[in-house]
């Protein structure tokens, strides 16, 4: 066993060309660079601030995606039902107005259990339908939103009492109101809790992450250098990411000690992203386990982990509960980020989208690492933020960037899944040879 | 008690009604290799299933006997107890996981940790691997074997015996290892690669480890056992010692007779010289009954019978003539070339089939009796059919008119020709196919497996249809079946494929031991080239 990172040893034979393997991510490349070319009216400065607080909002949730995959259960479209829990746990916050600092732990910690009695439940639910978890995933998000709403809609106020004059009640006494505002912080809510608690300028913390990646680079290598399952492939990658992040250095340098205009970015909040580093770290970790080592035994073949005395429904459950739990916490930076409670839309788009933005970054349905997500994220949001200016420069109307974004989500999921069928099609050929 | 390692006492195993082990008894000393022979359905694999508690049989009600281990008496009840008494195996199908690597399938499940700060508080399965230490491990049991091959390559890509070595590696790895059954371990292997593997089973004997090691060729149960148990139809007919016995005997209790051959007729038959079908170095890619090369010439009018044990390739013959798997080869069907890997092309030329997945392949299960006898015939012929313009429609009359024929004809029991095909029993479903067959006018007539799932009475009315069709109407008829005895009751010449090419010709009343033998590749005969 080597040192790289795990999902690069899940793969099998190359059987397919480079093109093919990544044709989602470059078309998502094209598209950005396109953008650029035939808008004039976004500068580099908006970009990287929609960007930066866009990555920063939505990583987390991406990048919970990651240990199903490995597990073997696919996409999981049922971070829907951990995006749930987080909600509910800042609702129970918000109604008993509690907040600030402690609040925000508070919160985190009462989404833990509701996320992972969900997550139980979903992963019991996946084991049932094996071999189709992915459209069971797909449901069961819209079934719980049908309870959810139940719960938001009618339950409270009419089974639970609440008093009609509380903020986040609608005025008739039963329901909670379509958008509820958070608070700010200071004034004991909930609103940029993680946010505030320490900002940098972009640029600083660019030159943080990629001097981390280049030290990480240097330990890579001297760790492997003789090792002989460290081959020529993997001198390559450790190579390139050393090279793209001393740019990255040299870059970020550069605009610090020029105070340019990329100093005018707007700062990125240091906690949420300590956080994405650690489920990074995490997501590395678990996999260097036992139940790391299950998790990839389970994802590989069902049948021979359960023959070598795997429990592989139990694993099943528990790589569905890890992520809904981190789905949920996922739902509660990306909230205290927006500011306000979308009580009844936050959470149906993020299973989809952020399945989509880990598609983008390469990942299949049964390969997927952080380097896919990071990128996958980075890259999903540039389209996002250039698919309005594409439509406006090209066709005059912004709204028809608004229709070009949903069809590049759906679209790309399709493509995936449809390059993953014909993939595994052509490998179950069976030929003369 | 006893010096014996390993004993089943009276081991027998139901599955819902089905008796299809009774009261077996082995006993296994230390570093002895005791080999398992038998046909397929005689029960080997479920043994097996039973000594390693695999889920199947538990959720099928459990077995009755004993077992007992080192003279204890033991209850298996998954594959991770058997594991924690010493029971290995190693898989017919390789249990290997292809994008692991080396160490890494050999250590699957039994990985080394180390306790970690989180693992203290949440729990052992929370440890790190100890990759260092598998990777050692992993290089003592692979120089146990001799291999000399890298632990940390992944294990796609390597070559079958290497696989084989890797999964005995992983058994021998684990500690206390006690039995190991070997379950048809050189069937994917090349000679070289196979006598490698033998003299492995060897050394590990050597070191006190009672081996069972089920296989088929009987040459290497000679070479290699020290006792061989022979089983047929789910009961143990004998044990012997190796060397008081020879591969004759061993051939003949493992075909024996199981029901009376009642031949009538094998003296008015009207077998002409006319070759209808002539195959020549047919090869069928067809998953697990791989067709490596078949010389066949088929004469107008004869019934020949295909036999042969599972998985050597007898059920790709008549798949490949059919275009239902890639096929290549020269095959010349009354007088015409074929053309291969085209269904529609085998069905015009006047070939049917009926094949071995009833349920599957066979029939539309969820379609009327007419529907299911008339389809084949209205893709391919549009018989059956009213044109109106560009549109074609059902010409119920016609096809109400001919279904009914053939039920009478065929004895297909049935409330109405309406009537679903999928709750039919199996012998009436197996007629349905056989008169979707008939529709289509074939010249010859291939069967596969046509008794397979059917009882005792309903196995002889489909026979008898097959002989009535061949002495009425003079139709040839290449039957492939798994059960010998009911070749040996119609055919008039019995080919018996082993490993994907014919091993022999041979009649219907040659002895059992020529048919075990065959069936075992043990004798290569000179008539098979010819046949």
């Amino acid at each position: 066993m080597n040192n790289v990172s795990s999902g690069e040893r899940l793969k099998i034979k190359r059987d397919s060309s480079w093109i093919a393997d990544n044709i989602v991510t470059l078309i998502f490349i094209a598209f950005t660079v396109f953008g650029f070319i035939v808008s004039d009216g976004v500068t580099m400065n908006y970009f990287l601030t929609e960007l930066s607080s866009r990555f920063f909002r939505n990583a987390f949730l991406v990048l919970s995606l990651i240990i199903p995959v490995v597990a073997g259960l696919g996409l999981n479209f049922g971070i829907v039902v951990g995006a749930m829990a987080g909600q509910i746990a800042i609702a129970i916050m918000r109604y008993f107005s509690i907040g600030g600092y402690s609040g925000m732990a508070l919160t985190f910690l009462i989404a833990f259990p509701i996320a992972a009695m969900f997550g139980y439940f979903t992963g019991v639910l996946y084991n049932k339908t094996r071999g189709q978890e992915m459209i069971a995933s797909l449901i069961v998000g819209y079934f719980a939103n049908g309870l959810y709403q139940f719960l938001f809609l009618f339950a409270v106020g009419v089974i639970i009492k609440v008093p009609a004059t509380h903020p986040m009640i609608k005025p008739d006494g039963v329901g909670i109101r379509m958008t509820v505002d958070l608070v700010k912080v200071e004034e004991g809510g909930l609103k940029y809790a993680l946010d505030s608690i320490m900002e940098i300028p972009f640029m600083w913390a660019v030159l943080i992450v990629a001097v981390a990646i280049l030290l990480l680079q240097v330990i890579r290598y001297t760790k492997n250098k003789n090792k002989p399952s460290f081959n020529g492939n993997q001198r390559m990658m450790t190579l390139i990411n050393s090279v793209l992040s001393l740019v990255l250095v040299a870059i970020s340098i550069f605009a610090i000690t020029t105070d340019s205009s990329l100093m005018k970015v707007r700062q990125v909040p240091v906690l949420i992203g300590v956080f994405i580093i650690s489920l990074c770290v995490f997501n590395e970790l678990i996999l260097k386990t036992k139940l790391g080592q299950d998790f990839r035994s389970v994802g590989q073949s069902q049948h021979i982990a359960e023959v070598s005395g795997i429990n592989v429904d139990k694993t099943r459950i528990i790589a569905t509960m890890i992520s809904t739990v981190l789905a949920a916490w996922g739902q509660i930076m990306y909230l205290q980020n927006m500011g306000t409670l979308n009580t009844y839309g936050a959470h149906t788009q993020i299973g989809m989208f952020s399945v989509a933005s880990l598609l983008v970054g390469g990942a299949s349905t049964q390969k997927a690492n952080i380097r896919h997500a990071i990128l996958g994220t980075l890259l999903f949001n540039s389209m996002f933020i250039m698919s309005p200016e594409i439509g406006l420069s090209l066709f005059g109307n912004a709204l028809l960037g608004e229709y070009f974004r949903t069809f590049m989500v759906y679209g790309v999921i399709g493509l995936a899944l449809g390059l993953h069928v014909w993939r595994s099609n052509k490998k179950g050929k069976a030929t003369l040879n | 008690m006893s010096d014996n390692l390993l004993s089943l006492k009276n081991v027998s195993k139901e599955y819902s009604g089905n008796r299809v082990l009774k009261d077996i008894n082995i006993e296994l000393k230390k570093g002895e290799i005791l080999a398992l022979i038998g046909e397929n359905g005689a029960g080997k694999s479920t043994l097996m299933n039973i000594l390693f508690g695999m889920p199947v049989i538990h959720s099928t009600g459990g077995y009755e006997g004993k077992i007992e281990i080192d003279g204890k008496e033991v209850n298996i009840k998954s594959p991770h107890d058997a594991m924690e008494h010493g029971i290995g195996m190693v898989h017919q199908e390789f249990m290997l996981i292809p994008g692991f690597s080396i160490t890494e399938n050999i250590k699957l499940n039994r990985e080394i940790t180390k306790p970690n700060v989180v693992s203290k508080v949440l729990g052992k399965r929370l440890e790190s691997l100890d990759v260092k230490n598998m990777n050692d491990d992993a290089r003592k049991a692979l120089d146990v074997l001799e291999m000399d091959i890298d632990e940390y390559l992944p294990v796609a890509g390597l070559p079958v015996g290497h696989m084989q070595f890797i999964e005995i590696a992983r058994e021998i790895d684990k500690k206390g290892i006690k039995i190991l059954v070997f379950d048809e371990p050189t069937a994917v292997l090349a000679e070289a690669e196979a006598k490698n593997l033998l003299d492995a089973i060897r050394k590990l004997a050597k070191k006190g480890i009672g081996i069972i090691f089920i296989s088929h060729r009987l040459d290497e149960i000679i070479d290699v056992a020290d006792k061989v148990t022979v089983m047929r139809d789910g009961e143990h007919v004998a044990t012997k010692d190796v060397k008081d016995t020879n591969k004759f005997e061993i051939a003949q209790l493992m075909v024996g007779r199981k029901i009376s051959i009642e031949r009538t007729d094998s003296d008015n038959k009207n077998v002409s010289d006319e070759t209808i079908l002539d195959i020549k170095d047919l090869k069928v890619s067809m998953p697990g009954e791989r067709v490596k090369g078949i010389n066949l010439e088929i004469k107008k009018g004869e019934i020949v019978g295909i036999g042969g044990l599972a998985g050597q390739g007898k059920l790709g013959v008549a798949n490949g003539l059919m275009g239902i798997y890639p096929a290549t080869g020269e095959v010349v069907f009354n007088g015409k070339k074929l053309q291969l890997n085209n269904p529609m092309a085998s069905i015009e030329s006047g070939l049917a089939f009926v094949s071995e997945d009833r349920k599957g392949v066979g029939l539309l299960l969820d379609e009327s009796i007419e529907g299911n006898i008339v389809f084949s015939a209205m893709q391919v012929r549009n018989d059956f059919l009213n044109m109106v313009g560009p549109f074609r429609f059902k010409d119920s009359k016609k096809i109400r008119k001919h279904a009914k024929e053939m039920i009478k004809d065929l004895d297909i029991r049935c409330t109405s020709p309406l009537q679903n095909a999928g709750r039919l029993s199996g012998g009436n479903q197996q007629k349905v196919c056989v008169a979707r067959a008939l529709t289509l006018n074939p010249t010859l007539l291939l069967v596969s497996e046509p008794t397979r799932g059917i009882d005792i009475g309903a196995k002889k009315l489909v026979l008898d249809l097959l002989k009535k069709l061949n002495k009425d109407y003079g139709m040839t008829i290449v039957m492939t079946s798994s059960e010998l005895a009911e070749l040996r009751s119609i055919s008039d010449r019995i080919v018996i494929v082993c490993e994907g090419k014919v091993e022999g010709v041979l009649p219907p009343d040659a002895p059992d031991a020529d048919f075990g033998l065959m069936m075992s590749g043990s004798r290569h005969n000179a008539e098979g080239s010819e046949a």
